[in-house]
C-alpha cells in the first residue's frame, strides 16, 4: 500500500476517532496532525507497529512555545518517518504552560531519550516514565528554561549597544 | 586520571554513583574513570565518566553540553540570512553542507526555485565537504589505531578542498557559503581548474590511504567487532548516515528525498553489514569515492545559466547596481537590515550531512526572523548510543568507537 495522507489520516481517525485527531494540515507536503495528550503515546506506538503503516523512525522532537495562548500555550511537535514507504508525518500536542506534562517515548524509541532530555532541559517539558530527566546541555544549576520565550537572548540591561538600530 | 576506589570515599563515590544511576556490581571493584572532557583522544570537548572493570568497560555516563552555543535561541533573533554562519559551527567538518542545507529550508518557506546551474555547483560544494568530513574521520580513525601516516598525508587533500572553498566563497572552515536564493557568485575559471586538478590528482591518494588501511592485518584485528550495533537498535537510536548505513540499512536521504538535482546523478549507497567500526570505516571510504563520482558528473554536465534565483526579495543585488539603481539600494539596504518579512509557514528540510539526516524544522509566524528554528542534529541524536556500544569492551575499543561514530562536538551541543 502507498501511503498517501489521505488514507494514513483515514487510518489514524478510524483507530483513534474524530475526538482525538484533528487540525490535519499539510503546510510543506508533510501531513500535520494535532492530537492530546491521552492518545499520544498509543498513536505513535500504532504507528510504529502497524503492518501496513511502519512510520517506525523517530526523526526528530520539537518543542514550541506560544506566549498567551492559554492552553495551547506549550506545543511538543513529533516527527516520525516511514523509512519503508518513504512518508513523513508530524504531530502536534498542545498544552498549557503550568501543566507541561506528556508520556515518555522512551519505551519506543531509544533515541526519545535525549530529545526528550532536551525538550526538557529548554522548554521545561515534563516526561512522566523518562528514566533519567535532567538537563543535558544547559548547566545542572541552571534555574529557567532559556527557549522560553519570555528569556530574552541577551542581557536587557546593558547600555553599550544601541539595539533600536539593529533590532536585537 | 584513574583513581582507585578506596575504602574513605565510598560514600562519596556511593552517592555520585545514585545521583548518575550508575549500577554498581558490589562483589567487583570497579575504578572510576574519567575520560575527558579534554582528553586528546576524543577529539572534542565530551565527557565520559567510566566504570571500569580491570579493562573492560562496565558502565559509561556521557556528559556533553561543553561547547553549546544556543543557536536555536540566537536564530529567533536573527533575520534569515544572518543564520546561515551559526549553520557552519554545527559540524565544522563540513560547513557547506550545513550552510545549503539551511539555504535549500529558507527557499522551500519563500518557494524560491533555484536555477539548475546553481543546483550543481551546490551539490558539487556539497560533496567535497563530504568528502573532507569522511577524510578526517576515517584517517583519524588511522590515528587512534597507532597509523599516524595516513592522517597527514590525506590532511593535505583536505588543504586542497579548502583552498578550492576559499576560491569560491572567501573562507576556509567556517565557509558561510551561498546565499538564499543561489551562490555569491559563479564559479571562477580558476575554482573550475582547481576542482578538474582535485578530481585527477584525489583518486590516487585516496586509493592509497585505502590500500594502507583496509587490508591492513592490524588494522582489520582493531576494528572488526568493535563497538558494533544491529540495525534494530540503530534504528531505535535515530542513527542516519554513515554510521546507519554501515549496520545494514540503505537510507541516505539523497536518494529518498533528493534535494538540488541529487536525481540527475548516478550514484551507489554502500552498505555494511555489521555496523561495526570496520564497517564504518568501509561505507565513508565508498562513500568518498561515490562523491567523486557525482563531483565528476556534476562538473562535467555544469549547465549554463544563471547561479541564482530572480528573487530581488532575498537575494542581494550585485554592488556596483547599489551605487547606480535606486531598487538595487532599496533592497540591498532592506535585505542587510533584516527588513524583508517571511511568508507565514511551516517546513521541514533535511539534508544528507556528513554524519546523517541533517534536518532543518523551521516556522516563521511571518516575520523578520524564524519564531522557531530547530535542528535536527545527527550527532546529538546518535551519540546516546555510544554507551550501549562500548559497554562489555576494553577502553582503548572505546575510543575507536568514538572516532568512527564522527562525533563533532560542535553539532552534538548545537
Amino acid at each position: 500500500m502507498e501511503l498517501t495522507n489521505e488514507n494514513v489520516l483515514g487510518k489514524i481517525i478510524s483507530e483513534f476517532g474524530e475526538a482525538n485527531i484533528w487540525d490535519a494540515m499539510n503546510p510543506d507536503g508533510i501531513m500535520t496532525i494535532t492530537t492530546n495528550r491521552e492518545s499520544i503515546h498509543g498513536l505513535i506506538k500504532y504507528l510504529r507497529d502497524d503492518k501496513e503503516l511502519q512510520i517506525s523512525f523517530l526523526t526528530t522532537m520539537a518543542g514550541i512555545h506560544y506566549p498567551g495562548k492559554g492552553d495551547q500555550e506549550m506545543c511538543m511537535m513529533y516527527q516520525l518517518h516511514s523509512l519503508r514507504h518513504n512518508y513523513r508525518i508530524r504531530i502536534k500536542v498542545y498544552m498549557p504552560a503550568n501543566d507541561p506534562v506528556l508520556p515518555t517515548m522512551t519505551d519506543l524509541y531509544a533515541t526519545a531519550n535525549w530529545m526528550e532530555r532536551e525538550a526538557f532541559d529548554f522548554y521545561g517539558f515534563k516526561f512522566t516514565g523518562h528514566p533519567n530527566l535532567t538537563r543535558i546541555l544547559n548547566i545542572e544549576e541552571m534555574e529557567y528554561h532559556p527557549m522560553l520565550k519570555q528569556y530574552p537572548l541577551e542581557d536587557q540591561t546593558r547600555e553599550d549597544k544601541i539595539n533600536t538600530y539593529f533590532g536585537r | 586520571m584513574a583513581t582507585e576506589n578506596k575504602t574513605a570515599e565510598l560514600t562519596e563515590l556511593e552517592q555520585f554513583r545514585k545521583d548518575h544511576g550508575l549500577a554498581i556490581k558490589e562483589e567487583r571493584q570497579l575504578t572510576t574513570l574519567n575520560l575527558g572532557p579534554t582528553h586528546p583522544a576524543t577529539h572534542g570537548i565530551f565527557q565520559n565518566i567510566l566504570q571500569m572493570d580491570g579493562e573492560i568497560i562496565v558502565d559509561a555516563v556521557p556528559t556533553i553540553g561543553y561547547i553549546h552555543r544556543a543557536f536555536e535561541k540566537i536564530a529567533e533573533r536573527r533575520p534569515f540570512y544572518q543564520i546561515t554562519p551559526l549553520t557552519d559551527r554545527m559540524n565544522y567538518c563540513s560547513a557547506p553542507i550545513n550552510n545549503m542545507g539551511y539555504h535549500m529550508t529558507v527557499e522551500k518557506l519563500l518557494g524560491i526555485t533555484v536555477p539548475k546551474r546553481a543546483q550543481y555547483i551546490r551539490v558539487i560544494m556539497m560533496e567535497l565537504a563530504r568528502i573532507s568530513d569522511h577524510l578526517i574521520c576515517n584517517s583519524i580513525l588511522g590515528v587512534d589505531s597507532g597509523a599516524f601516516t595516513g592522517f597527514l598525508y590525506v590532511m593535505q587533500e583536505r588543504e586542497h578542498i579548502y583552498d578550492i572553498y576559499e576560491e569560491v566563497c572567501g573562507a576556509r572552515l567556517t565557509t558561510n557559503m551561498g546565499r538564499i536564493g543561489g551562490m555569491e557568485r559563479d564559479l571562477s575559471p580558476k575554482a573550475l581548474h582547481m576542482i578538474g586538478e582535485f578530481l585527477k590528482r584525489f583518486p590516487k591518494v585516496w586509493a592509497e590511504f585505502e590500500k594502507m588501511l583496509t587490508r591492513n592485518r592490524i588494522f582489520i584485528d582493531r576494528t572488526t567487532d568493535v563497538g558494533a550495533i544491529s540495525a534494530e537498535r540503530a534504528l531505535s537510536y535515530g542513527f542516519t548516515g554513515p554510521n546507519l548505513r554501515a549496520a545494514g540499512v540503505d537510507y541516505d536521504v539523497r536518494v529518498m528525498n533528493p534535494y538540488s538535482s541529487y536525481e540527475d546523478f548516478d550514484f551507489e549507497i554502500p552498505v555494511g553489514t555489521k555496523g561495526d567500526t570496520y564497517d564504518r570505516f568501509l561505507v565513508r571510504n565508498e562513500e568518498v569515492w561515490q562523491s567523486l563520482k557525482i563531483i565528476e558528473q556534476a562538473y562535467k554536465n555544469l549547465p549554463e545559466g544563471s547561479y541564482h534565483a530572480d528573487a530581488p526579495h532575498y537575494y542581494l543585488p550585485p554592488k556596483q547596481d547599489v551605487y547606480t539603481s535606486m531598487e538595487a539600494l532599496i533592497y540591498h539596504f532592506k535585505i542587510v537590515m533584516g527588513e524583508t518579512d517571511a511568508p507565514v509557514g511551516e517546513v521541514y528540510h533535511s539534508v544528507e550531512g556528513g554524519n546523517g539526516e541533517l534536518g532543518f524544522y523551521l516556522i516563521s509566524d511571518g516575520g523578520r526572523t524564524p519564531y522557531r528554528l530547530h535542528f535536527r542534529r545527527p550527532c546529538f541524536i546518535y551519540y546516546q548510543a555510544y554507551t550501549e556500544m562500548i559497554k562489555g569492551g576494553q577502553l582503548a575499543d572505546a575510543i575507536l568507537t568514538l572516532s568512527s561514530l564522527n562525533v563533532i562536538a560542535g553539532e552534538l551541543d548545537g
